[in-house]
């Protein structure tokens, strides 16, 4: 909990310095672009404080103490530069769910077949079957998703035309009314296919692999043996036996895979144009946008690290060895 | 000597096919350039051709042959993924052994140091570094991605290290009074060689992956002609939308795809090479 804590101070006091104290300082150029257009230097500088939420008139570490204020007690990140007026906060609030909707359904989608077809694997070793999945696993846990998915748009949307890309576009269509309902739910989904299915294609093949080896080696427990004399049915030793020991080791591996999930949604985003926090992150790169630069990343990095507490949690409580450890 | 060597990675088929085709794309990358030269020049009247006889590959959108831009298109990518992966890994080893031969303070601090580094997701960090950095410079850019990626193996070298300097011909080697620096190099190192060079071929694959997302979303300057521009370009200019064009975008992803995957299945056959204990049968 501390060490999460500190990885975001880190992170928010990092991105404070990066603005302030590099050469070509986007503070400075912001200035100086407004001076340019005529505004006095007293207006210049109040507007570019107002923006990055700093007072330039004080001291740089008075600056970064009200800026730490201003993010953890109020939420507050500053303006937008290219959307005038906007607060970063209402922008990340806007995009942000709509990341963490698309990454969560693939993660429980590849997941959760990845398991299965893991465990398959481990039980027909040496066979067509395992050595088809496995070639498969292992080429495509190594080409980058980006790669895959303008593969997807190549063969998929353009070559054999399975689906419309244009009309996925976005993150859900504009005569659909917004709000709990089916058909926004539906419709939600119906414009993630294109990352979901990347996500799941490119992620699915490192559980496939991970699940396989560690069903194997649990597969030689003494328990199992034990079972297997004791006379089980061979389902239930599959399942409760060997399959729920053999699930432990890999939700340490989730955490760890949010992480580069959500960080590599800025690649997946921008190819499908799904506005999400990724594609907002690359927009903002674009267009020089500082401010939601920092907010977005200081985002993205809270929301991983969350991820990494709840995976943790989670684990503690499906592993009884941890759970009564904590007591 | 390396004839047996060869000989041992071939006992691994994936693993063998790997090398070779690790082998040949670098090899082609650093030797192609010299026998076909790049030529920039821009031909209207042959703007995405088709592949034929005269462009194997066909034509990007300025009428260029593609297959003289794939050729030509490596060398910046290898080097910069290599060299980030060997200051990543020489990061690593450093950093790892030392916290876990000196302990202490140094071990908690270097500790909470790469636990940090892991957390805060890489490509994002990458991005915000890029973008206030304003990178041109190869080798800056080896140094950035270095910077995000050792953390990982830093942690594993640590452990092994510190199992590793318990056992007993380390111990022995320290009673006889040997500096840190033998410790180190002659009796700990090559113990775990076979983690660190592997560690070192898929931290090429992640600088790889990073490198041509970077310059994909155009973070990186389009100064020089490399796989990464021509996949940017090519998706940029619309290439997808026909069939004839879309070599331009399918050649580049192809060889970027194939090298990944040939440096993942490689370390198989390294594996084999670096650990006698997994030659069984001998």
């Amino acid at each position: 909990m501390l060490k999460s804590l500190a990885v975001i101070f880190v992170v928010t006091t990092l991105t404070f310095f990066l603005v302030r104290l590099m050469p070509g300082n986007p503070l400075d150029i912001y200035i100086n672009s407004l001076l340019v257009q005529g505004i006095p230097l007293a207006d210049a500088q109040e507007q570019a404080a107002s923006i990055y939420r700093v007072d330039l008139s004080k001291p740089v570490l008075q600056q970064y103490v009200e800026y730490l204020a201003g993010i953890f007690l109020h939420g507050d990140f500053g303006m937008s530069i290219t959307a005038m007026g906007t607060p970063v906060s209402k922008l990340v609030l806007k995009f942000l769910p709509w990341t963490l909707f698309v990454v969560l359904v693939s993660l429980i989608i590849s997941f959760s077949i990845g398991l299965l077809l893991g465990m398959l694997m481990a039980y027909r070793r040496e066979t067509w079957f395992d050595h088809i999945l496995s070639a498969f696993a292992s080429i495509m846990s190594s080409v980058p998703n980006y790669l895959v998915g303008m593969l997807i748009v190549v063969y998929f949307c353009v070559r054999w035309k399975l689906l419309d890309f244009s009309d996925l576009r976005g993150s859900h269509s504009p005569d659909v009314p917004v709000g709990f309902t089916l058909r926004f739910f539906l419709d939600a989904l119906y414009h993630a296919t294109l990352p979901i299915l990347t996500y799941v294609v490119t992620t699915i093949g490192h559980w496939m692999l991970v699940m396989k080896s560690s069903t194997l080696a649990t597969m030689g427990e003494d328990y199992v043996t034990v079972a297997r004399a004791r006379g089980l049915r061979d389902g239930r030793i599959t399942l409760a036996y060997v399959g729920r020991n053999a699930v432990l080791p890999l939700f340490t591996q989730l955490a760890l895979s949010i992480g580069s999930v959500v960080g590599g949604s800025i690649l997946i985003e921008t190819i499908f144009t799904y506005q999400g926090i990724g594609q907002q992150l690359n927009l903002a790169m674009i267009s020089r946008d500082y401010p939601v630069m920092q907010g977005v990343f200081i985002i993205i990095t809270a929301s991983v690290v969350t991820a990494n507490l709840l995976a943790d949690l989670l684990y503690s409580r499906l592993d009884p060895r941890i759970r009564v450890q904590g007591r | 000597m390396l004839l047996r060597s060869l000989k041992i990675m071939t006992r691994n088929r994936m693993g063998f096919f790997g090398f070779i085709m690790v082998t040949l794309i670098i090899l082609t990358a650093y030797v192609a350039p010299l026998f076909v030269p790049l030529d920039n020049s821009a031909h209207v009247e042959a703007i995405y051709e088709a592949p034929s006889r005269a462009h194997p590959l066909g034509t990007d959108y300025q009428g260029r042959d593609n297959l003289s831009q794939i050729l030509n298109g490596g060398r910046d990518i290898i080097y910069v993924s290599a060299l980030a992966a060997a200051l990543s890994a020489l990061i690593a080893v450093v950093l790892g052994s030392l916290a876990a031969l000196l302990g202490g303070v140094f071990n908690s601090l270097a500790v909470s140091l790469a636990e940090m580094v892991l957390t805060i997701p890489h490509f994002p960090l990458l991005i915000v570094v890029a973008g206030f950095l304003r990178l041109t410079r190869p080798t800056s850019l080896a140094l950035i991605l270095a910077a995000v990626s050792w953390a990982g193996l830093m942690l594993a070298i640590r452990s092994q290290v510190l199992s590793l300097k318990e056992r007993e011909y380390v111990q022995a080697a320290r009673c006889l009074g040997l500096p840190i620096r033998h410790l180190l190099f002659k009796e700990i190192l090559p113990n775990m060689m076979s983690y660190v060079v592997i560690s070192f071929v898929l931290a090429m694959t992640h600088a790889m992956y990073a490198q041509v997302g970077l310059i994909f979303l155009g973070i990186i300057p389009l100064a020089s002609h490399n796989w990464g521009v021509m996949i940017s370009l090519a998706w940029g200019q619309g290439a997808i939308f026909s069939k004839d064009s879309s070599w331009y975008l399918l050649a580049p992803i192809a060889v970027v795809a194939l090298l990944q995957f040939s440096l993942v299945s490689m370390t198989r056959s390294l594996d084999e090479l670096f650990n006698p204990r997994l030659r069984t049968g001998e």
